[in-house]
């Protein structure tokens, strides 16, 4: 019998794939709804199997005509042959990704057959000490942007004791969070979104790893609103895995209980900062909280919490299941494991590329984004969102890792890499930078809430080249304000942007 | 002229109710509750204010707070098919800001198509950064959009169904 496989990822929903659904449904033929690839500009990418574990070969770009006029053959001109030995696909090294867009998302028996579970289940057959020890073995770092080793947020955390919310009595019950950061409000990326679309049983996993392993007993995911093909799944997700045991009172059959709620933020950039997203959970204004104290000490409600972004917790399974010393086999210095690299902007080939560290930047854009849409010379590249700095085509070839990256005065940020051609204006993008920093600003210090707006003014000064030396100037000195002075990364890295255009394409600012 | 919102109107009682089972369910329910009564009214409107302020023992300011800070939270009732242009790097990457421009221009020469979609209300990313420009028509994502694509899936909007992108070629 055969099997079609259409995905229901948000971005291949965009490109028309509930349509093919329902025209292959309404053929009678059997279809099963899947993540994506990560082959995006192939979506709608439709496969079809003799059997549901079997071979796919698939079509890209499939319209609903193809469908019904029965086009779908080894002779229609989109036809890609088998998708597995597509070179984009087979020199990836998918780790966090393994199982995107094979498995139906919602299928806790299809997950068990891809090896789901194993990361928990070896986990469990250990103490929760060695199973840091396993994480820290693995060198597996935060995905979000700053990088630190998750092995010792998570020993922080485990150090502590539970307590009790704040604002309820010291009698109450005592608890401990894993908090998940699915705010991915940095433009270019989408690597979250796409996991927890084709495979939210691996973070619900992780993150029972990561409660195993610290004592905690409730999880909480915030996922940005923006994202409601995520949110529905998601929440279908937790309700097949309670129903399977796999969270709740007895996970596994233990004794150990441990819960996942998914909660929405509302729309603000500033939430994706850990302490602003404890506040907007908390149900507040999305303020960003001083440290001290760490949210490992003092987090969510006041008690003893992780904040790992997705495909930190994402890693997980894989670390526990395949091995600590596998993963930090993978990667150079202290950069260890896979990354999943998100190419975007005016590129031709835009998607998911998870390589492990050390790859350059040049060859994810070249060799597997095969260059701009446009067809156009690359001018920039934007690499870790919107506080990211823009880099001109001659320093691509430096590696994607933590280290090398801030040495080229660059960042990872959450892996995304957002392509120019050569029709950007940097002094534009500059002037954006400032622009959203002003508008997204939660308010709290001065440098940030103040400083954007003086930044868009003094921009927009330099760009009408009103006395530009002393405006240049004053743009340097207020970068390095905000850089030094602001609480947060929104107001600290936002000179990033501007500074490296105006270093990199001062010409575009006469 | 095409009713402008399908949601029901602000009824104290049932939204008292609900608001009273999700307090009591959840920890930190200020934004829950506002969220919710989004949900159901299409908007926040004042008297939602102080009942959420009553139910979760707090100001009516504490509420102001979180309703002003988040931009996804209106006191106004939404367009009938709200268009949300992506407005960041990604997209501006692609043509995103000409897209703006242009669906202006549409909805300057289209007063029902500016009214039934309250033209735009910019989002900062989709999360389809590979195919843009990126929007959200009624809910809806769309990639690779543009001003004859938004049009016609406005128009299918209205007109009942759910127009298939990528269709008919």
């Amino acid at each position: 019998m055969t099997v079609w496989f259409v995905p229901r990822d948000a971005a291949a929903k965009s490109m028309g794939a509930d349509g093919i659904a329902s025209a292959l449904l309404a053929r009678g033929e059997e279809v099963i709804r899947t993540g994506s690839r990560g082959m995006l500009w192939l979506e709608p990418l439709v496969e079809c199997a003799s059997e549901r574990n079997g071979s796919r070969v698939g079509w890209s770009n499939v319209t609903v005509a193809d469908v019904n006029e029965d086009r779908l053959d080894t002779d229609h001109p989109a036809y890609l042959g088998e998708v597995d030995s597509l070179n984009y696909l087979s020199r990836q090294q998918r780790w966090i990704y393994e199982r995107v867009g094979i498995i139906d998302p919602l299928d806790p028996k299809d997950f068990q057959h891809h090896s789901g579970l194993a990361g928990l289940k070896a986990a469990m057959a250990m103490a929760p000490v060695d199973v840091l020890e396993a994480v820290k073995t693995s060198g597996l770092r935060g995905r979000g942007g700053a990088g630190f080793p998750a092995g010792i947020k998570w020993q922080t955390v485990a150090d502590q004791e539970p307590a009790p919310l704040r604002g309820q009595p010291s009698r109450a019950t005592r608890h401990k969070f894993i908090c998940v950061n699915a705010d991915e409000g940095d433009s270019g990326t989408f690597a979250d979104r796409m996991l927890m679309e084709g495979d939210p049983f691996s973070l619900l996993e992780g993150m029972a790893i990561a409660a195993y392993a610290v004592g905690a007993d409730r999880g909480m995911i915030y996922l940005r609103s923006e994202y409601p093909e995520a949110w529905d799944i998601l929440c279908s997700a937790i309700e097949v895995a309670r129903s399977e045991g796999w969270l709740g009172e007895s996970v596994l059959g233990s004794n150990f209980a441990f819960d996942v709620e998914v909660r929405l933020g509302a729309g603000s950039y500033v939430c994706g900062e850990e302490t602003a997203m404890l506040e907007s959970l908390e149900g507040r204004r999305g303020m960003v909280r001083a440290k001290p104290p760490l949210p490992a000490i003092k987090g969510l409600f006041g008690v003893p919490t992780v904040i790992n972004n997705v495909l930190t917790i994402a890693s997980v399974p894989g670390i526990l299941g395949r091995g600590a010393e596998a993963y930090a086999a993978l990667g150079c210095e202290r950069s260890r494991g896979t990354q999943v690299f998100q190419l975007a902007g005016n590129i031709a080939q835009g998607g998911i590329v998870e390589m492990a560290f050390g790859v350059s930047a040049r060859e994810l854009i070249e060799d597997f984004g095969g260059g701009t849409l446009s067809g156009r010379p690359v001018k920039a590249v934007q690499i870790g969102g919107p506080l990211g700095a823009y880099m001109p085509p001659d320093q691509l070839d430096v590696p994607m890792a933590y280290e090398a990256l801030a040495d080229a005065g660059a960042m990872l940020g959450h892996g995304g890499l957002v392509v120019f051609d050569d029709s950007a204006d940097m002094a534009e993008q500059a002037r954006f930078a400032m622009e959203f920093c002003a508008e997204e600003s939660c308010g709290k210090c001065t440098p940030c809430r103040i400083g954007a707006v003086r930044g868009v003014e003094v921009i927009d000064r330099l760009r009408q080249g009103d006395n530009i030396e002393t405006q240049t100037l004053l743009l340097r000195d207020l970068c390095d304000v905000m850089k030094q002075g602001s609480l947060c990364a929104m107001g600290g890295l936002t000179p990033n942007p501007v500074l490296s255009a105006l270093d990199h394409f001062s010409e575009d600012f006469r | 002229m095409i009713s402008r919102s399908a949601f029901p109107q602000w009824n104290e009682s049932e939204a008292r109710a609900r608001l009273t089972s999700l307090i009591r369910e959840h920890d930190g329910p200020v934004l829950l509750c506002l969220q919710d009564v989004q949900m159901v009214y299409g908007f926040v409107p004042t008297a939602a204010v102080e009942l959420a302020a009553e139910l979760c023992n707090v100001s009516r300011a504490d509420v102001t707070g979180v309703l002003t800070f988040y931009a996804d939270l209106r006191t106004t009732p939404p367009p009938a098919i709200p268009v949300r242009l992506c407005a960041a790097e990604a997209c501006q990457a692609v043509g995103g800001r000409a897209l703006a421009q242009a669906w202006r221009q549409a909805c300057d020469q289209d007063n029902q198509l500016a009214v039934d979609t309250g033209v735009d209300e910019p989002i900062f990313c989709l999360g389809n950064c590979a195919l843009g420009p990126a929007a959200m028509v009624g809910g809806e994502l769309m990639g690779r959009a543009t001003v004859m694509s938004l049009k016609e899936r406005v128009a299918g909007i209205r007109d009942g169904g759910r127009s298939s992108v990528g269709g008919e070629s």
